[in-house]
């Protein structure tokens, strides 16, 4: 009775199933709906583990839609129409859902939420659509798509993405993304391929790239880990190089210590250890017949240890020999993780070729860096080659000069908030401000003291102090910011080793039309020759009918107008605080004094000197800028043995004694 | 025959008794031995600034008479703290380490005790080993050797380099000053071996002395620092008093008139050089156990600038006028930035000195330079009735740096 009601329940089922199939060919189903359909169990499922060969059917189908229901799966925009089974890309219209179909792209009706199930791909799942979908963007129409998609794919590569991008270039008609799909290729050839000797090749092919992403790629090739063998290594290990305990790659100690982790050697007994093991033991006021008051010395404790290590109560004692016997038992060796030796050989050769390609390319850089930084030193003492170099004043406050130059620069941001224009009005501004307060100070102060030197050291210094405490008293303790405009924002990138900012340029520039501007003043304008003639003989060139105040004066406002120059482009990349100038006032005179005063030649020298030092030093010792400094001064007090009048020293009546 | 060194020099024995009834005034009046109006906070404060006075002695001996002007001789000063400094820090250290150990059931041995000092001193810059620089700070005696030798040394090298190559007036005080930049930059390093920018503290602990109450070491520490000055003083008197005094001012006023008549110019620039810097390690070493701290701030230039400064407005090229400066602008100082100064109200602002105060003090570097050259000291010329001779406007003939003819007409 049981057994026919089965029967019939199981024949109802049959004829209800190929009813349904006999409805779905009378449909004319799509032929990607069939490909649906066919996977169905494994769509709906969708686990990560067994998904894949639905994947492949839909990407391999070599149908246009393939794309588009791939994109509609990973984005969860795929449903299931419950009555027939059959999928459709749904979106959302109030509480009801319109079903496009798959193959003609068509409306075909909507349905209530109740009537259908969304196929919810898990990440795993989704990775995998990603990777599929590769393909079909590497062959977008549109470049854009195709550059993100290669972007992407830069950023995230695996093995499987390699056949696709193969697949990918021949077709491209852009020459750079052209270009860039070879590169990848290379790259995921060199870590993907599982044929050797194309893997070789790509490797020799990408030896002289500069870009970090062939660093990137090749490094994990020769990355090693240290490893430890009881004798003999076995064969078939790709070897880098055997290491001896106690050499510096590999101190006794760690190479000991290796050994315990590896459980090949019993534990050393640390001195703490050996100590709490001693405190635990004493008996009576002594420790293995050894009295507690001489275990201050090191022996005595080894000896009392060994005798509680005899008694058993404590791990055995190793001694220096016991350690280099287990040592020598063993064998250090660096492993390669690549197996194949063919690879890690050709790997390291474009390496080595890449870092001696990097080193120049950092030499260079090097060298840049050193150019603007010496323009930078150029540009704060410029206008001190003025003052002192040429007047011979000694001002201290040169420096809170190019700070009153920043601030101006600051205030007029805070005035004017377009960048562009605030910066050109800055320019003449700070020029104005400082040459005012230079000439004021000339007139109250360092006029009295011509000819005294050290006490106007001191007055300047007290003024520059005065005006440093000043400055904090308006402007507070904090750094101001100093905005550059957006086009002097970027860099200019030679390659991914050699870059130099636009602003570091524009101080180059700047340098350049400064030593321009100072050349034209002092050997072709009246006032040059005028100044020129008081500095050598005031007496005589007031006999000419000169007026040497006057004169000086006006030098004196325009060595300190340029500082407040100098203060605008050095506050665009440094914060404007009030010790930004005395940061810069024993660099400058140094340049000045290092390039030999009152020639501006000379000046330009001292400051090329300074900067390329400080970097090199810097550059030798990357971590530590303090010690970089300390080095350049002292190098720069030896130096002035050598030449004590400077690189360029004037000789004769112009060097003034 | 000529009169001995106290009557030629009546100065130094009214200065010395100056000094000496301070000192009795301040020690009858401390709160530690005697009648405790006088503060122990005060009184250290007036033990460093006989430790500046000290400084300042020296400082005028190099300027003041031999027309240099350093920019380095805080460095020398802080060098001596350093010194002192290690030992204090050492053998304070060591003797916590001992006592905490004391109570382990085993002994410790010698290397325990010296790695427990290591990461306890060196535990704030990652290290726990004991750099090279510190060998001897076991040893006070090696290291009050050191307080004197290692300036010493440095002057003696760094003047031995500048002076041989004829480096003379601004650029000798911007290379001096470049040196003081480069030391205080080194130390600020974290692997200088003397613990970077956390420089040495608690120094004011002296080591197994912890029954002695702060008010007693301090003036202990004031005792040491007037002697010290006084006998600075008589040194730097008897110095400038003799014939190599005579030579040393003849170098400031034209030096190549001294080196043309066969003096060594550059022997006795040197040895006045490394003198002077002697004087200001032993000031320092006196000095930064007083203060409790040292780090390498207190080496920056600008130090030794305010240094140049009060000897500038206490009155160069006299002994007492860089007492007289010393004092006078670092108690001033001290008396506006500790804020005990009154502010002042304008209605529309009001003037704090703890602000203003750097600026006052800037003025009046520019007032002293412009109107009064003689400085402070020179109201004793007014006293003791001493007039410059009116040589209508004749030049004096002396060299960049020295006393020019504007101020001798004054």
């Amino acid at each position: 009775m049981r057994g026919i009601m089965l029967k019939r329940f199981f024949l109802v089922l049959l004829a209800a199933i190929s009813l349904a199939a006999a409805a779905r060919a009378q449909d004319g189903i799509g032929p990607m709906q069939a490909i649906l359909q066919e996977q169905a169990e494994v769509i709906v499922k969708s686990s990560r583990t067994s998904i894949g060969p639905a994947i492949d059917a839909v990407a391999a189908s070599g149908l246009p839609q393939a794309q588009g229901v791939l994109e509609a799966w990973q984005a969860k925009d795929m449903w299931q129409r419950q009555a027939d089974g059959l999928f459709f890309r749904a979106t959302q219209d109030g509480d009801r859902y319109l079903l496009t179909d798959f193959d003609t792209g068509a409306p075909v009706g909507e349905a209530g939420k109740a009537d259908l199930r969304q196929i919810k791909p898990n990440s795993g799942v989704r990775a995998l659509l990603g990777t599929a979908l590769v393909r079909f963007q590497l062959l977008d129409p549109d470049p854009a798509r195709r550059a993100d998609a290669l972007t992407s794919l830069e950023r995230d590569a695996n093995a499987d993405l390699l056949a696709p991008l193969r697949a990918a270039i021949d077709p491209e008609p852009d020459a750079g993304l052209k270009a860039r799909k070879q590169r990848l290729e290379r790259l995921l050839t060199i870590s993907y391929d599982p044929d050797q000797a194309a893997r070789i090749a790509a490797i020799d092919a990408m030896s002289g790239d500069l870009g970090v992403d062939v660093r990137a790629v090749l490094n994990p090739l020769v990355a090693t880990t240290l490893r430890v063998f009881p004798g003999t290594p076995p064969e078939g290990l790709n070897i880098a190089k055997r290491l001896r305990p106690g050499s510096a790659d590999l101190p006794r100690e760690a190479a000991y210590d290796m050994l315990v982790q590896a459980d090949l050697a019993p534990p050393r007994v640390s001195p703490a250890a050996l100590r709490d093991a001693l405190a635990a033991h004493i008996r009576n006021g002594a420790v293995g017949g050894v009295p507690v008051a001489q275990l201050s010395d090191p022996d005595r404790r080894t000896v009392a240890y060994t005798a509680l290590a005899a008694a058993g109560l404590v791990p055995p004692y190793l001694t220096e020999d016991q350690i280099d016997a287990a040592l020598e038992a063993h064998v250090f060796a660096m492993l390669y993780a690549e197996p194949s030796s063919a690879v890690t050989d050709a790997a390291n050769a474009a390496l080595t070729n890449i870092s001696m390609k990097v080193g120049l390319n950092q030499a260079l850089d090097l060298g840049l860096d050193a150019l603007s930084l010496g323009s930078i030193y150029f540009l704060a003492a410029i206008g001190l080659a003025i003052t002192f170099g040429v007047m011979g004043v000694i001002n201290m406050a040169h420096g809170e000069f190019i700070m009153m130059g920043a601030y101006t620069g600051y205030v007029v941001q805070q005035v004017i908030p377009n960048h562009t224009v605030s910066i050109i009005v800055a320019i003449p501004l700070a020029f104005a401000v400082t040459f005012a307060a230079g000439v004021a100070m000339e007139r109250l102060v360092i006029r009295w003291l011509y000819n005294r030197p050290l006490e106007t050291l001191l007055a300047t210094f007290g003024i520059s102090i005065a005006l440093q405490q000043l400055a904090k008293n308006i402007f507070g303790t904090q750094a101001r910011p100093l905005t550059s405009p957006d086009w002097l924002g970027g860099a200019w990138v030679l390659n991914d080793v050699v870059s130099i900012s636009y602003i570091r340029i524009a101080i180059f520039v700047l340098a350049l039309i400064f030593l321009a501007l100072f050349l034209f003043i002092m050997k072709r304008t009246r006032l040059g020759l005028e100044t020129r003639a008081v500095t050598q003989n005031p007496g005589m060139a007031a006999a000419m009918g000169i007026n040497p105040g006057r004169v000086n004066m006006l030098t004196f406002g325009l060595g300190s107008g340029i500082a407040g120059i100098a203060g605008v482009a050095i506050g665009l990349f440094a914060k404007v605080t009030s010790e930004l100038g005395s940061d810069y006032i024993v660099q400058s005179f140094m340049t000045v004094v290092v390039g030999g005063v009152g020639n501006i030649w000379g000046t330009l020298l001292g400051a090329l000197m300074i900067g390329s030092l400080q970097k090199g030093i810097e550059f030798l010792n990357p971590s530590n800028t303090l010690a970089a400094q300390t080095y350049m001064i002292i190098f720069i007090i030896i130096f002035i043995q050598f030449r004590p009048r400077g690189i360029i020293a004037l000789r004769g009546r112009a060097a003034g004694d | 025959m000529r009169n001995s060194f106290v009557a030629r020099n009546p100065s130094v024995l009214i200065f010395l008794a100056i000094l000496a009834l301070f000192t009795l005034a301040i020690t009858v009046l401390s709160e530690g031995v005697g009648l405790g109006l006088v503060s122990t906070s005060f009184v250290k404060t007036l033990g460093k600034t006989l430790c500046l006075a000290l400084i300042a002695v020296a400082m005028d001996l190099v300027w003041g008479y031999a027309g240099i002007l350093s920019l380095g001789h805080f460095a020398f000063f802080g060098l001596g703290g350093y010194m002192i400094g290690m030992w204090l820090m050492y053998e304070r250290t060591r003797q916590i380490v001992v006592d905490s150990l004391a109570n382990a059931p085993i002994p410790p041995t010698p290397q325990e005790i010296s790695d427990a000092i290591g990461s306890q001193i060196f535990g704030v810059v990652g290290g726990s080993d004991f750099p090279v620089i510190w060998s001897f700070a076991h040893s006070l005696t090696i290291q009050l050797i050191l307080v004197v030798a290692v300036p010493g040394l440095l002057a003696l090298v760094f003047g031995w380099l500048a002076f041989r190559s004829r480096v003379t007036g601004v650029y000798l005080s911007i290379l001096t000053q470049a040196m003081t930049l480069a030391l205080s930059l080194y130390l600020f390093q974290n692997d200088s071996g003397l613990r970077g920018n956390n420089g040495l503290s608690g120094l004011q602990n002296l080591p197994h002395l912890d029954d002695v109450p702060q008010s007693i070491v301090s003036i202990w520490f004031f005792w040491a620092s007037a002697l010290a000055l006084a006998l600075g003083y008589l040194l730097a008197a008897w110095v400038v008093s003799g014939k190599f005094g005579s030579v040393i001012r003849g170098i400031r006023d034209n030096e190549a008139r001294v080196r043309f008549l066969g003096y060594s110019v550059e022997a006795y620039k040197l040895a006045l050089f490394t003198l002077t810097a002697m004087i200001a390690g032993i000031a320092g070493a006196l000095y930064y156990p007083q203060a409790g701290i040292i780090n390498p701030a207190e080496i920056a230039p600008i130090a030794s600038i305010y240094l140049a400064a009060w000897v500038a407005i206490g009155g160069r090229g006299r002994l007492y006028g860089a007492v007289i400066g010393a004092g006078f602008v670092s108690l001033v100082s001290s008396w506006f930035t500790g804020g005990q100064a009154p502010d002042v109200h304008l209605g529309f602002y009001t003037i704090r000195w703890v602000d203003w105060w750097t600026i006052l003090l800037g003025l009046s570097f520019v007032a002293v330079t412009l109107f009064a050259p003689k400085g402070i000291g020179g109201l004793v010329d007014l006293w003791t009735d001493r007039r410059a001779p009116d040589r209508h406007g004749a030049d004096l003939g002396p060299d960049m740096g020295s006393l020019r003819e504007r101020e001798a007409e004054r």
